[in-house]
């Protein structure tokens, strides 16, 4: 019986006498972001080989999608990045959108993008976070997690949940926002401004932290593209592609923001590239605050999609009706395919749709970011030192609820 | 379509003719299903060409088809960072097809997933072994004939 | 016979003793000091937890513990209490006697580095008539004995290690043996400043020749920086506590140790930290003497407190903000900064000493 350590397909060199350990950085670690488990075989301090083996937290998302209506699956992509869960409603909720051919009421839309951005504002605090912490600083960790407070207090103001929303649904939003959520997200991007000088101050000039993180974890920009690394990993390496910009989606057309871009694709640059982007979407929070409209539907016009409002739906027969029948049979999507890509946090978070005529997806694919972007760290860690082994898989930002779904 | 596709769609017939099965459009989605005799070919084809220029692959997944003779669809995504246009490759095969990760390094652990959930076997792959289920695991996941609640070990 | 014989010992060592008649009183007067001052000196390193839990807490916006006794006080008593009713598991492949002895090693030779130090003026004759001496032992050759004891500590970290039958932990015991013994060298090359300043080894006169001229902070700047800098690296302490470190090795060389032995090596290096701290307090801010004549009312023992409080404050300071050094920027560091800096400054003082420049009251 094969085990993890000794792979079949892997080289079992202790046959032959080595010097080399092998040492599992086991799925119970306090630095790997989750139950991640990585293979080092050492030489003294370097690392000869590195091979991550994810899995442990694999749910089999996909398998019980084939099962479940559309609207159901909503809840099972909060769980996949945990971290930024709303992004993940959004890319699933729009993937069928556009599968369906339905169109989203301006409000919503708004609504959407700015949330979008305080997520990945939140998702990149904690990657700051644990990074700074894995690398030796504890104190930023805590001053992250304050502010990451504010927006956890956000989202439990529209939906209801703090980490896992499930607030968008296809056609629109489960609601629309209470009053008093323009005055918060306002509040939240003035005090956020000044947080984001005090990190810097702290963390970005420290000798100490340059040092650890520069000329860490290279990957040139034809490796990048060669392994099909997406967001701040690609961007670190000096690759301009964001598909906010690129290939842009809801109103970020409308929207003036810069994308930061690396240029030697270390450590560095990747954790440069990030506390730009949280700068920018600060930037592109207090702009898309100004263009949201202040009054409109949040939900799509379609009868067959969209469920009635429950004002009508708790008094008219009619729509009472209607709610039971969408709510028990589902709706039917048109036969074909479809993907969807946005840009997350971590990546082009992408959900594959395979519909053939029934209520349910026939193959629903998530193409993880994280899951990607893992694949380069034997290219980042082979040469190296185990102590930079961990700062790779921070700089990385993975979420192993993405990596193994 | 967009025009920067009609070009690849164009390109792809002259080059491999009879081997391209057919080239459907939904929703500004080009899919195009080959024999998968040419299934590298075309991949690196449409890596290689000026025009194409793919030069990201996004993911390369499977769909399971039981009551067909040939029951897997092989399905990848291209991207292109130059031409910001996107283009879906299909394939049927019963068990085997020719492994991308000579032409991409992404497909190295898109293509352990595929063969873990439904038993595809990529030839050619460096490193072919369970990722997502244990190694010693029996049995494939994603395959219509297996059940949702799973088997106990 | 035995106390005669003691007494000998003593004498041959070159103690400054206060001529006891009775080697016997003198042996008890002893005894009664040093349970005193070992009392106060446990204590203080058990509510260092504390205070340095709250200093980190309060640096990251929290309050730290509040809920044990007021403002969290009695949470070092709760720590101890927690950890002497755990179960002291032994791994099966650790050597079981070494694996027993390892974290004790790594805590008597700290703990009785603070014998030599003078909690007041040692040529004095103490409280309740030489009953309570402010100095355990006052040995002509105190500095000496100090630098001894920290290199016997560093058995400790090396038997634990190595002991645990764990391969982490002999990773973590590897590499933190060798950083301590460089940097060892760099504390002692920084201490010597202050000896040839003073002209002594023993901590009292060096004391008494600050409070002579000034503390010798101010002349002996980069011995100060080059010792401080060694002390903490001496100690495990972030930023150089790399062999400990949480997030790589999982807790390093003491990783198998559980209960109380977990707790001594834990507190062993409080104590190790306690005794940089009580160091740089004699030797670079003038000990037990006060900074200026009109406060002299305040007792020997306070002024020494406080000024070891603040080193260890800065010991807090700098473990909440800085980031950890990588293994191999950290020797680098010690061998290639602070050795050629500590070497400057032992040559230039001997320089100036030989050639009898003193700077007006600097000497």
């Amino acid at each position: 019986m094969q085990n993890v350590m000794n792979p079949v397909g892997g080289d079992n060199f202790q046959e032959k006498g080595d010097k080399r350990m092998r040492l599992s950085l086991g799925p119970h670690h306090p630095s790997t972001h989750g139950v991640l488990q990585v293979i080092v075989d050492l030489e003294g301090e370097t690392v000869v080989r590195c091979d991550p083996v994810p899995g442990y937290l694999h749910r089999g998302t996909e398998k019980l999608a084939e099962n479940k209506y559309y609207t159901q699956i909503i809840p099972l992509t909060d769980r996949l990045d945990y971290l930024s869960p709303f992004n993940n409603n959004l890319s699933y909720t729009m993937a069928v959108e556009k599968l369906v051919g339905i169109e989203v009421p301006e409000r919503a839309q708004w609504i959407r993008l700015i949330l979008s951005e305080l997520q990945r504002i939140a998702s990149h605090l904690i990657w700051f976070g644990t990074h700074v912490m894995d690398i030796g600083a504890i104190t930023p960790f805590l001053w992250a997690a304050r502010d990451r407070e504010t927006i956890m207090d956000i989202f439990e103001m529209c939906s209801g949940a703090r980490l896992t929303l499930s607030y968008t649904r296809i056609g629109g939003l489960m609601s629309d926002v209470p009053p008093g959520f323009n005055e918060k997200v306002h509040e939240f991007t003035e005090l956020f401004h000044k947080a984001l000088k005090d990190y810097n101050k702290v963390v970005s000039k420290n000798p100490i932290f340059m040092s650890r993180t520069q000329g860490v974890g290279v990957i040139t920009a034809e490796q990048a593209i060669q392994y099909g690394l997406t967001g701040p990993s690609l961007r670190g390496s000096g690759v301009e592609w964001d598909l906010r910009k690129h290939e842009p989606y809801m109103y970020y057309d409308q929207l003036d923001f810069e994308i930061p871009l690396g240029s030697t694709g270390d450590s560095y640059d990747r954790y440069l590239v990030r506390m730009e982007e949280m700068e920018q979407s600060n930037r592109i929070i207090q702009q898309a605050l100004a263009k949201l409209p202040s009054k409109g539907p949040v939900k799509a016009d379609d009868p067959k999609i969209v469920l009635p409002p429950k004002e009508l739906s708790m008094s008219r027969a009619e729509e009472m009706q209607r709610h039971f029948y969408q709510v028990i049979h589902g709706f039917p999507a048109p036969v074909g395919e479809c993907y969807f890509g946005l840009e997350g946090p971590k990546g082009e978070l992408g959900f594959y749709i395979i519909s053939d005529g029934s209520p349910r997806p026939y193959r629903l694919k998530i193409r993880a970011p994280s899951y990607v972007n893992l694949q380069a760290l034997p290219l980042m860690t082979e040469g190296r030192m185990i102590a930079d082994v961990i700062t790779c898989i921070g700089t990385i930002d993975i979420v192993l609820g993405e990596v193994d779904r | 379509m967009k025009e920067s596709l009609q070009v690849v769609a164009q390109k792809l017939q002259e080059k491999f003719g009879g081997n391209i099965l057919g080239i459907t459009e939904f929703r500004d989605e080009v899919t195009v299903r080959v024999k998968k005799t040419i299934w590298f070919e075309v991949h690196q084809f449409l890596r290689d060409d000026p025009d194409c220029a793919f030069n990201m692959m996004i993911d390369e997944t499977a769909a399971d088809y039981p009551l067909r003779d040939e029951r897997f669809d092989v399905i990848s995504h291209l991207l292109s960072l130059s031409k910001r246009h996107r283009f879906r490759v299909k394939a049927s095969t019963s068990e085997k097809i020719p492994s991308l990760c000579p032409v991409w390094k992404t497909a190295n652990w898109l293509e352990r997933e595929t063969y873990d959930m439904f038993g595809i076997i990529y030839e050619g792959h460096p490193d072919l072994r369970r990722i997502l289920m244990a190694e010693n695991w029996e049995g494939f996941p994603l395959r219509k004939d297996y059940p949702t609640e799973g088997y106990d070990i | 016979m035995f106390s005669l014989a003691l007494f000998d010992v003593v004498n041959a060592t070159e103690a400054r003793v206060n001529a006891p008649e009775e080697p016997v009183i003198w042996f008890l007067q002893t005894f009664v000091t040093l349970f005193i001052i070992m009392n106060v000196v446990m204590v203080i390193m058990a509510y260092q937890t504390w205070a340095e839990r709250k200093v980190m807490a309060l640096a990251q916006q929290r309050f730290g513990p509040m809920r044990t006794g007021p403002i969290g006080l009695l949470q070092p008593i709760a720590d101890a209490v927690k950890l002497l009713n755990k179960e002291y598991i032994v791994p099966r492949d650790a050597d079981k006697t070494l694996f027993f002895f390892a974290p004790i090693i790594a805590f008597i030779p700290a703990l009785a580095a603070f014998a030599v130090i003078p909690w007041g003026d040692a040529t004095g004759e103490g409280l309740f008539g030489g009953w309570i001496r402010p100095i355990i032992a006052n040995l002509n050759m105190g500095i000496l004995y100090l630098l001894a004891l920290s290199s016997i500590g560093v058995y400790g970290i090396v038997m634990s290690g190595y002991t645990s039958g764990n391969k982490y932990a002999t990773l973590g015991s590897i590499r933190s043996s060798a950083q301590v013994v460089s940097y060892e060298l760099t504390m002692g090359l920084g201490l010597m400043g202050t000896l040839i300043m003073a002209g002594s080894l023993n901590l009292n006169d060096v004391v008494i020749a600050q409070q002579n001229t000034m503390w010798y902070i101010i002349p002996q700047f980069f011995g100060f920086i080059v010792y401080a800098i060694s002390g903490i690296a001496e100690t495990n302490r972030n930023p150089f506590d790399l062999p400990e470190a949480e997030s790589e090795l999982v807790a390093g060389y003491h990783l198998e140790y559980g209960a109380m032995h977990f707790g001594m090596v834990y507190l062993g290096e409080y104590i190790n930290m306690n005794v940089i701290a009580a160091t740089v307090a004699t030797l670079y801010l003038g000990g037990w003497a006060a900074p200026a004549s009109f406060l002299e009312f305040i007792p020997g023992p306070i002024w020494l407190f406080l000024k070891f409080a603040f080193f260890l404050f800065i010991y807090y300071w700098i473990r909440v903000t800085l980031p950890r050094f990588r293994y191999d920027q950290l020797m680098g560091f010690c061998w290639k900064v602070l050795f050629p800096i500590a070497l400057a400054n032992v040559a230039i003082t001997a320089v100036f000493k030989y050639l009898g420049i003193t700077f007006g009251w600097w000497g």
